[in-house]
């Protein structure tokens, strides 16, 4: 143990107008549990991306087992025994577990003897998978074991994690971290890049946090507070949402029996989906990715329409409406997918501040768009809610992920919405961003709004939810207070067998 | 080893760049292309290009063809641009245009011979409508059975030609014309004549109508919400549809409105430097006119440009057969190396050259 397995030197990468790494140096010894924290913008992917040989460094080395390691492409990264689990997955709906296995490999063996050696594989670690079934009908967590298993046939003696929980029930997160264990035991180092500061202290044995592109320090999880680490992260404290006492109101929306057929081969059917939100109210929604959360909230913005009587938005049907018509009536809706739906990528901010608030804010007179206004009311939405951003005229796609979303999310907001739904806001958010958006969504519902947040962060929805409910295939789940909620009924109500649990409540 | 590197933003300059830089290449690789054939690369070019406006000769005539030439180019191309801004790919424009003629020139043969100064706003109004009709058969075919509008409006080309050869040759022929195919000849009918507005200048009512055309899709496309759906839709069509656009409603819009652009562009050809329905009235002005879009970077303005250096080209191209004897295939390929330069220096508006990085491939 006494020579790291991957010592990373002086690592620096440019590019035009950023320092996405700046002298960045840390070990990753054998056998370790290694976790990168930082911002989003803070250079965690371009690192990441360095080491798997997607991007070359501009200065520094990297030695991996005291040889120079410089892996101008993946392929030559994962033949030296470096293997990476993307956060979002490359996998092929229409075909079966093998065949995505056999597609990444660059001498696949016959497609029998791999279903065996996959079948091998996820017993061993107790990943369950079976190799002939279609990747389209799997659950997020089982397609990222896809990704993982694919990994592990290379046998590598380093992977990379990106973000892995992000989409995991608590059960799930549970059997993945055992995994981990386990390849920790045969001496994987494993280097695990995640938002969740709880999680790295109960998993991780070292940590290496960067800040604006440069290390800013390392510490050992288990023997500091995740707000330390935060705080490390952030560069300055920050605040924690601010508890409030809820006040009911009127019930402003709400769903009653709202069924529809899925869109499309791989989309989810919405099944007898009934809740209502009062205001001064957060309601969350939670449950594993693709178990319908996008077919509702397209649904709520009014892009698909619904069968009569199914929606109602202050009393009114409102089902048969759209976007337009539910936002003058004071629906704002933010989507999960930030470019190409929530905004138009290569549009301005300015342009993408006219999408939602035309109307509301009164950015145009019949039907000439006031360009002055809009961009003045995007200045508004860059100011009130810190996004970092040259200008207003900047391009949406050269935001950093958080930064976006910080604008998106604010560009609703800054609308005074009455109704707000959310779908993973904080999706892919530092804290710092994440914290913000929240006490924004908690200030919506202070002040008299209803709001629905659909989520898979269940840290997140405990945090700023009154009531609680699950989506599992399209059925929403009994809605229950918070306050009554612990993690293991949670989990049983994402799998969509809360019954069991009735007894209890 | 040579890399391309996506921009964080798209580059205004090179977008703005793209056409000039277009414009010489394609001037030096005809050049060659004018040499191996056996012709002084430097006439060449500069009968394409100088001697259509300034031949001490020839310009007193090729010079209003400038306007006659660019003048439905421009009004075609405008309304192709909005459409393909929204990606709604119209490629039959030859067809609506077409059917644009036959309808205006029909409308008008009914009335004849009255002269009645209202023969000539129904000519235009009926090719707008023959137009308009034409391109909404693919839309709602998309709309309604989700076919794709590229092939339907192209297809459609071929059954407007078909009609067209059937109309000179029947329901529109002169009766007066001692059997010979096409209609009655407009430039000897005052009322429904398309004629010049000012002489000597090519400046007939369907170049002030793609005049028109030009503003009215600038205003569209920077100030009004609408313009600004469309660009969405082409931007993110999911975006849009969270934003409230319905995608049925711009399919119809945008091939409604480049049908009734090319319709009239049509009409205002037929009763104008056409002069006939005939059976050949049709010369690929709706196919030109889609280089001219894209030439014109689907900009209104750069429309304008693009349409009148399309025609200088066609006029050139002309003068360059009579005078230096090359062939007319040698004409198209260099229009065609137009588009194909433009279409490739497209490329460094998002991205730019990186040289020597990445060491090995």
């Amino acid at each position: 143990m006494d020579s790291p397995l991957l010592r990373i030197d002086g690592l620096t990468k440019a590019y035009p107008g950023v320092i996405a790494n700046d002298q960045v140096s840390f070990d990753i010894g054998r056998g370790e549990i290694h976790a990168l924290l930082g911002e989003n913008g803070a250079g965690k992917s371009t690192l990441v991306k360095m080491i798997y040989g997607l991007v070359k460094p501009d200065t520094g080395t990297m030695t991996l087992d005291d040889k120079p390691f410089a892996p101008t492409k993946p392929s030559e990264a994962r033949s030296n025994g470096v293997a990476m689990v993307f956060q979002h997955f490359s996998l092929f709906d229409a075909l079966s577990v093998a065949e995505n296995v056999a597609l990444g490999m660059e001498t696949p063996p016959a497609l029998r003897d791999l279903a065996r050696q996959i079948r091998d594989v996820s017993e061993a670690y107790g990943l369950p998978l079976d190799p002939s079934r279609t990747v389209g009908t799997l659950s997020a967590g089982e397609r990222q074991r896809v990704e993982i298993i694919r990994c592990l046939l290379q046998d590598p003696r380093l992977l990379i994690m990106d973000e892995p929980t992000s989409v995991l029930t608590p059960q799930e997160v549970d059997i993945l971290f055992e995994t981990l264990h386990k390849l920790q035991a045969e001496g994987t180092s494993i280097l695990y890049i995640s938002h969740k500061l709880e999680e790295i202290r109960t998993l991780c044995d070292h940590a290496t946090i960067l800040r604006l592109g440069k290390n800013v320090g390392t510490c050992t999880p288990r023997e500091t507070t995740a707000r330390a680490m935060a705080e490390l992260m952030v560069g300055s404290s920050f605040a924690s949402p601010v508890a409030r006492d809820t006040e009911k109101g009127a019930v402003l929306l709400e769903a009653r029996a709202l069924s529809l057929p899925a869109p499309g081969a791989f989309g989810t059917p919405l099944r007898d989906i009934s809740f209502s939100v009062q205001a001064g109210e957060v309601l969350g929604l939670g449950g594993v990715a693709g178990n319908g959360q996008d077919e509702l909230l397209d649904t709520l913005t009014g892009e698909r329409s619904a069968p009569k009587g199914t929606l109602f938005l202050k009393g009114h049907d409102i089902s048969q409406t759209g976007p337009v018509y539910r936002r003058n009536e004071g629906l704002l809706t933010g989507p999960e997918e930030r470019l190409g739906h929530a905004a138009a990528p290569n549009m301005s901010l300015t342009e993408n501040a006219v999408l939602t608030a035309a109307q509301r804010k009164g950015l145009m007179a019949n039907g000439f768009i006031s360009w002055p206004k809009a961009r003045s009311f995007a200045e508004e939405v860059i100011a009130q809610f810190d996004v970092r951003t040259p200008g207003a005229s900047t391009a949406a796609r050269a935001l950093s992920g958080g930064n976006l979303q910080k604008f998106v999310v604010g560009r609703e907001i800054a609308q005074a919405p009455d109704v707000l739904v959310l779908n993973q806001p904080t999706w892919g958010v530092d804290a710092a961003a994440a914290a913000f958006i929240r006490q924004a969504i908690l200030d919506v519902a202070a002040r008299g709004g209803a709001v629905v947040v659909i989520s898979q962060d269940l840290d997140e929805l405990m945090e700023v939810s009154d009531r609680f409910g699950a989506l599992n295939e399209g059925r929403l789940s009994k809605i229950r207070p918070v306050a009554e909620l612990n993690i293991e009924q949670i989990g049983l109500m994402m799998g969509g067998a809360e019954d069991m649990e009735d007894a209890h409540a | 080893m040579i890399r391309l590197e996506k921009r964080p933003q798209p580059s205004r300059l090179i977008s703005a760049l793209t056409p000039v830089i277009a414009v010489l290449l394609t001037m030096i690789v005809g050049g060659i292309l004018f040499a191996a054939l056996g012709a002084n690369p430097f006439e060449a070019i500069r009968t394409l290009f100088w001697d259509p406006l300034f031949h001490p000769q020839f310009a007193a005539y090729s010079r209003p063809q400038l306007l006659v030439k660019a003048g439905p180019l421009i009004l075609i191309a405008i309304g192709l641009s909005i459409g393909f801004r929204a990606g709604i790919w119209n490629i039959g424009a030859e067809g609506q245009y077409i059917m644009g003629a036959i309808c205006g020139a029909g409308a008008g043969l009914a009335f004849y011979p009255s002269e009645s100064p209202l023969i000539f706003p129904l000519m235009i109004l009926a090719g707008a409508l023959g137009g308009w009709a034409w391109g909404m058969i693919p839309a709602i075919l998309k709309t309604r059975l989700g076919t794709n509008e590229i092939l339907v409006s192209l297809m459609l080309v071929y059954v407007a030609e078909t009609l067209l050869g059937s109309v000179s040759t029947g329901l529109l022929r002169n009766p007066e014309g001692m059997g010979f195919p096409g209609s009655r000849n407009f430039k000897q009918w005052d009322a429904a004549h398309n004629a010049e507005i000012v002489s000597n200048t090519g400046a007939h009512w369907g170049v002030i109508a793609a005049f028109i055309a030009v503003i009215f899709a600038y205003v569209l496309l920077s100030r009004h919400i609408l313009g600004y759906q469309v660009r969405l839709t082409g931007e993110a069509p999911r975006a849009a549809r969270f934003s409230g656009v319905k995608p049925a409603r711009m399919v119809l819009f945008c091939l409604g409105l480049s049908g009734a652009l090319a319709g009239m562009a049509g009409m205002f050809e037929v009763t104008g430097p056409a002069g006939q329905i005939s059976i050949d009235f049709n010369s690929g002005y709706g196919f030109t006119a889609i280089i001219v879009a894209f030439l014109g970077r689907l900009n209104p303005i750069g429309i304008l440009l693009a349409g009148l250096l399309m025609a200088l080209t066609y006029i050139g191209g002309e003068l360059a057969q009579l005078m230096l004897g090359l062939p007319a295939a040698a004409i198209q390929l260099f229009q065609g190396m137009l588009l194909f330069f433009l279409l490739a220096m497209d490329v460094f508006t998002n991205f730019r050259i990186r040289i020597g990085q990445g060491a090995k491939a």
